[in-house]
């Protein structure tokens, strides 16, 4: 079960006086059960190029292929596509427009024309997944705080149980305790399900934590796809595209340029503060009270 | 999918047309409708055509891009042409079943079709040619003169430019929503008539909500600036007549003395 992308590039406008390649010459693999980070600079291309990945915008040149099977062929089922590439967009809350939370999030399996047992016990375990208490099923969405409706609206498609999950800027206008909340949480949908999370971000503090891959865009390329620590060795050619590497790996290369034998690939909290002890060969005298500060600095 | 609708869209290039002044544009398009239906001769009608194709050309506008707006209009014109076509009481041409076609039918049916599509084209162009600020800028000049009567000119004004705003945002909006409804396997185009409707609404309703956000947001925005209407307000940039702008009231004077002359005095 692996959606391919083959060259594809796709073009805004292509018949009025400003034509826009918003994606050129694109090839990426989305296997099974991965952790993607999706980063670019606003106007990179992320949106456009996640649109693709269900089938809602066809590409200009190029192929997709689900499966071995080009999606854009006559007679490929669209709508099974859609269920198995769920794809949140940006701000999936205004989206909503159900009475209440629980009818919502059953819009998605209900289009699927699912028996009616089978479409509740998916809504329940989707709303689980997203950790909306029960109490709050009967409920108006619009009457939710704004971290609930998004997490409901993101159990909207999680109902429909795609292999592959997209989000489009899921954390975007949420406040940090929102987003550190669906962030964990997806991280902690992903472990138990096994499928496979594309997470769009403009933000490498965001995805760097979570993420197993990365794959940055800039300008309608791609410019680097590997694992978290290869991409971040980049330091420049990002800051370069209007990116900022994580804190700590910024940290790391500074430590090391000023004469510190660091390990620079180092990406999170714990992997910097062993590898900064380390580099002062273990002169460090208060661990415990070392990790509190540089917890609480991350957090800043 | 609802890009296709290029009626009251705004066509981003630099060209004569887009340079002139919005009131001069506006009083040739209220004048170029007038002459429409003033005249009742084939060139007359020529002539408007004429005059539209060069007003196109001065445009740098493309062709196709007015005649797909006229798609959305098809409909009407349709309409318009089969009922004139049977409806017109006169000689017979042909008869069909228990509908005759006569002469005047043919006659009137051409004429309407020939008004509706010069006259669409003719509105289409200005706001191809002028964005919307412009456009009510220009009103709000022209329609100066009732306030005298107590018209609060400023107030209208303002409120057609926000509407027009926040037509290309709704637009937008929509799209939005409807892939969003797409992707959790919404379905907008099969089913019958009730099934359809039926369908839109997990699209109206989010539209709405949208809809009564922005509005709220801007006037919170209006708001927040002390905007209390138009009472001795200024203009960033107000409206100034060029040179040009006294040529083209020229021209405009001229060809419609002369479409008058011509399409109301000359037979056929």
């Amino acid at each position: 079960m692996a959606l391919k992308l083959e060259h594809v590039t796709y073009i805004y406008g292509a018949d009025t006086q400003l034509p826009v390649r918003a994606l050129d010459d694109i090839c990426l693999e989305i296997p099974d059960g991965q952790f993607i980070g999706l980063i670019g600079h606003t106007g990179s291309g992320k949106s456009t190029l996640v649109q693709h990945l269900n089938g809602l915008i066809r590409p200009s040149q190029g192929r997709i292929t689900w499966n071995g099977r080009d999606i854009w062929e006559a007679g490929f089922p669209k709508k099974e596509l859609r269920s198995s590439v769920g794809l949140v967009f940006q701000y999936p809350e205004h989206q909503l427009f159900e009475a209440d939370v629980f009818s919502d999030v059953c819009f998605g399996p209900n289009n699927l024309g699912l028996p009616r047992e089978e479409v509740q016990k998916r809504a329940r375990r989707a709303l689980e997944l997203v950790g909306i208490p029960e109490a709050l099923y009967g409920q108006s969405p619009f009457e939710l705080s704004g971290g609930q409706k998004r997490r409901a609206a993101i159990a909207g498609v999680l109902a429909m149980e795609p292999k592959i999950l997209v989000l489009d800027e899921p954390t975007a206008g949420l406040d940090p305790k929102g987003r550190d909340e669906i962030l964990g949480q997806i991280a902690g949908l992903k472990k138990e399900t096994g499928i496979s999370v594309v997470l769009v971000s403009h933000s490498m503090e965001d995805v760097a934590n979570y993420v197993e891959r990365i794959v940055v865009m800039s300008q309608g390329h791609i410019l680097f796809d590997g694992e978290p620590r290869q991409v971040f060795r980049h330091k420049r050619e990002l800051e370069e595209v209007g990116l900022a590497v994580p804190q700590v790996t910024d940290i790391l290369h500074r430590l090391s340029a000023a004469g510190f034998a660091v390990d620079t690939d180092a990406t999170t909290v714990p992997e910097a503060r062993d590898t900064i002890l380390k580099a002062l060969g273990g002169k460090w005298d208060g661990p415990a009270a070392g990790r509190g500060a540089m917890g609480e600095k991350e957090k800043c | 999918m609802l890009r296709d609708i290029t009626l009251g869209q705004y066509y981003q290039t630099d060209s004569l047309l887009h340079r002139l002044d919005s009131r001069v544009k506006l009083t040739a398009t209220l004048l170029f409708i007038i002459s429409l239906f003033l005249v009742n001769n084939l060139w007359g009608y020529v002539m408007a055509a004429a005059f539209l194709a060069v007003c196109i050309r001065l445009s740098h506008v493309p062709f196709r891009y007015m005649v797909k707006g006229m798609r959305t209009i098809l409909f009407l014109l349709l309409f318009a042409l089969v009922f004139n076509l049977f409806l017109t009481p006169g000689t017979p041409v042909v008869r069909l079943w228990k509908l005759t076609v006569t002469k005047e039918g043919i006659r009137m049916a051409a004429q309407i079709a020939v008004r509706l599509v010069l006259l669409i084209i003719g509105s289409s162009l200005m706001t191809l040619t002028t964005t919307p600020n412009h456009l009510t800028d220009g009103l709000e000049s022209l329609m100066k003169p009732l306030k005298k009567l107590r018209v609060p000119v400023h107030e209208v004004a303002m409120m057609m430019s926000i509407a027009l705003r926040f037509i290309p945002i709704l637009m937008e909006e929509t799209d939005k929503i409807m892939k969003a409804q797409i992707a959790r396997g919404a379905d907008f185009e099969s089913g019958n008539l009730i099934q359809r409707a039926k369908a839109m609404v997990p699209l109206l309703v989010p539209l709405f909500i949208a809809a009564f956000r922005r509005a709220n947001d801007l006037a919170l925005a209006m708001e927040a600036r002390c905007y209390r209407g138009g009472e001795g307000r200024t203009k960033m940039k107000p409206l100034v007549y060029q040179r040009r702008d006294y040529m083209a009231y020229a021209v405009l004077l001229l060809y419609f003395a002369a479409v008058i002359v011509i399409g109301r005095i000359l037979p056929i």
